[in-house]
């Protein structure tokens, strides 16, 4: 009976999804995604060496902006401590490469990982998992103490350099190989880049996704149906810690030198401001949004040295003024960057057949 | 034995004592009004039992357990499912996904990240949408739906966890006399697996569809019984159906 009235209801969205394809191509994201990716990899073959020094940057960063973008973009968690995860990998590699001697590639992603994964469990079982679900300012507030007391020890602690942070990292390694900046390098941070963003991408269209959607629009209301929210909430938070972490430790090995910047409020704020203006809730947005904010302050602050952060500053805000949802929202629309979760059109002719 | 039963419910807040040892009895495959003039604490009994307010005193039994203390997911993984007075529908969701997204709110966390349950779920997700008129609009946002199919599509989202008992606050609120008859229409069916609590103003649409009605004024219970019996109550007829 019931896969009766299924079927008639089948037939039914099927002929109504005509009309859907008659409008404008509903896929833009993929498009978009396949001419960054493009871009991406010609990066070295087509810039000069020091903006092969600066793109690697921006990948590392885009790879941090994805961490935020999970958290806030999609699971509504107002994380302003973002960067505490980031930079404590940071610190924790830096400290591994100085004092142990430790610089395998092997060893360190993973632990950068971990850190940014164990602190993100502490924090986020705090913040969290109270009985009653905490409020976005809570969470808000308490992951910028977080980032501030961390800037605060970071300056503080001797070990951990003071004001001058760690410098002179020695090169992660693999082997005998020394990983440089330069397009190696840039290549590495790519990779990771692509492999994380699928990941994402895998993780926010499934099912967890609808939850993780449902999260953001109203957390009472899935609640009611059954979800423990605030464990849905403490796992992306904990995913996110753990991608910032790995971006953290890429960063400090390419920058060589990690600073109690690196963990505080400044680069937490940082990446509130690439996902905003690229666009929260589309994983492409947070890639478009580091490259372009990174960008521009590049070109800005070489051609208007002094005062590039005031046209940075008033274009950040013109955007999240006219378009709250970011440059991505230009070419991408609203049905589109919400995604749909039911049955693929492969999955549902494999259950009619 | 009841299926629900709420026994001496007490709900302050500061000066204000909106329930006064009210009581609710709910048995299984029961359709149950509960009715009363504006501030009688109807809404606000609702939400003691489904664990959106915590009663000041008194003790909430659902299936012969105690779930006073139970929070909001907690008694929806025990069978109990409400509809909030405020249409709650996701709105940028398709409506296939706001029922997907209440469907599967019990699949593990494995079976969601692989989205493993999808297929299963799909027969249900379409029974609901057919079942409630709305299979036609399955893949528009939930926005773009008028204030009584939003209204049909809150219901089928609070039915999708199949729960024993649904709490329904309001659901013919801002409805047309044509799409109040059509819910009566829509519910009847669910009466062979569910029982119902449904805080209604509409008298003609509640004795239509309810087996037994709790009568609540200033936060007591005024009486409870068939809807023959409240017809016939003079207490009621006095206190509530003739200010009606």
């Amino acid at each position: 009976m019931n896969a009766n009235i299924g079927g008639e209801a089948d037939a039914m969205m099927a002929a109504g999804e005509p009309a859907e394809r008659a409008g404008l191509p509903r896929k833009i994201l993929p498009i978009i995604e396949g001419l960054l990716l493009i871009a991406a990899s010609v990066v070295p073959l087509v810039l000069a060496d020091y903006l092969t020094v600066f793109a690697t940057r921006v990948v590392i960063l885009a790879l941090f902006a994805l961490s935020f973008d999970l958290v806030w973009g999609y699971a509504g968690i107002m994380s302003f401590g973002q960067a505490l995860f980031f930079g404590s990998a940071g610190y924790g590699v830096a400290l591994l490469a100085r004092d142990l001697d430790i610089t395998s590639i092997l060893v360190v992603l993973p632990i950068g990982t971990l850190i940014g994964l164990a602190l993100a469990i502490l924090l986020g079982g705090f913040l969290l998992l109270g009985r009653q679900p905490s409020s976005v300012i809570f969470v808000a507030l308490g992951t910028l103490t977080g980032a501030y007391a961390a800037d605060r020890l970071g300056r503080g602690w001797y070990y951990l350099g003071g004001q001058n942070g760690i410098a002179s990292i020695s090169p992660m390694t693999f082997g005998s190989y020394e990983f440089a900046e330069g397009p190696v390098y840039y290549y590495l941070a790519l990779g990771l880049l692509v492999i994380v963003y699928l990941f994402c991408r895998f993780l926010v269209r499934s099912q967890f996704g609808l939850a993780l959607a449902g999260l953001r629009e109203n957390e009472q209301r899935i609640a009611f149906f059954g979800y423990k929210a605030q464990h849905l909430k403490a796992i992306v938070f904990t995913v996110g810690g753990a991608i910032a972490g790995l971006a953290g430790s890429l960063y400090a090995f390419h920058e060589v030198f990690v600073w109690p910047d690196m963990v505080g409020v400044v680069v937490s704020t940082q990446v509130v401001l690439y996902v905003l203006f690229g666009g929260s809730g589309t994983l492409a947005g947070a890639v478009v949004g580091t490259a372009i904010v990174e960008g521009l302050s590049f070109w800005l602050s070489d051609n208007y040295r002094n005062i590039w952060p005031i046209i940075l500053g008033v274009l950040l805000l013109l955007v999240i003024l006219f378009r709250p949802l970011g440059l991505i929202s230009f070419v991408l629309g609203e049905r589109e960057r919400v995604g749909r979760f039911g049955l693929t059109s492969k999955e549902k002719r494999n259950a009619a057949s | 034995m009841p299926l629900l039963e709420a026994s001496g419910i007490s709900k302050i807040f500061g000066k204000l004592t909106a329930l006064d040892g009210a009581a609710l009895v709910v048995r299984e495959r029961e359709f149950h009004g509960l009715i009363g003039p504006n501030g009688s604490g109807k809404s606000t009994l609702m939400k003691c039992i489904a664990g959106a307010e915590a009663p000041s005193r008194g003790e909430v039994r659902f299936i012969n357990t105690d779930i006073t203390s139970f929070t909001p997911t907690e008694r929806a993984r025990a069978g109990m499912s409400l509809k909030f007075q405020i249409t709650s529908v996701l709105p940028t969701l398709t409506l296939y996904d706001n029922i997907l997204l209440a469907s599967q709110a019990r699949s593990s966390l494995f079976d969601l990240v692989f989205s493993r349950t999808r297929g299963v779920l799909h027969d249900q997700v379409m029974t609901l949408l057919t079942q409630f008129r709305l299979a036609d609009r399955a893949h528009d946002a939930a926005a773009t739906l008028a204030h009584g199919q939003q209204q049909w599509l809150e219901i089928a989202m609070a039915l999708a966890g199949k729960p024993r008992l649904l709490l329904l606050d309001e659901p013919t609120g801002g409805m047309s006399p044509e799409e109040r008859r059509v819910t009566g229409e829509l519910l009847q069916p669910i009466k062979q697996h569910c029982s119902l609590v449904i805080v209604e103003h509409d008298l003609d649409f509640i004795r239509d569809i309810c087996d037994r009605l709790t009568v609540l004024d200033q936060g007591r219970v005024l009486a409870s019984g068939t809807v023959a019996e409240i017809q016939a109550n003079k207490d009621v007829q006095e206190i509530y159906l003739r200010r009606a």
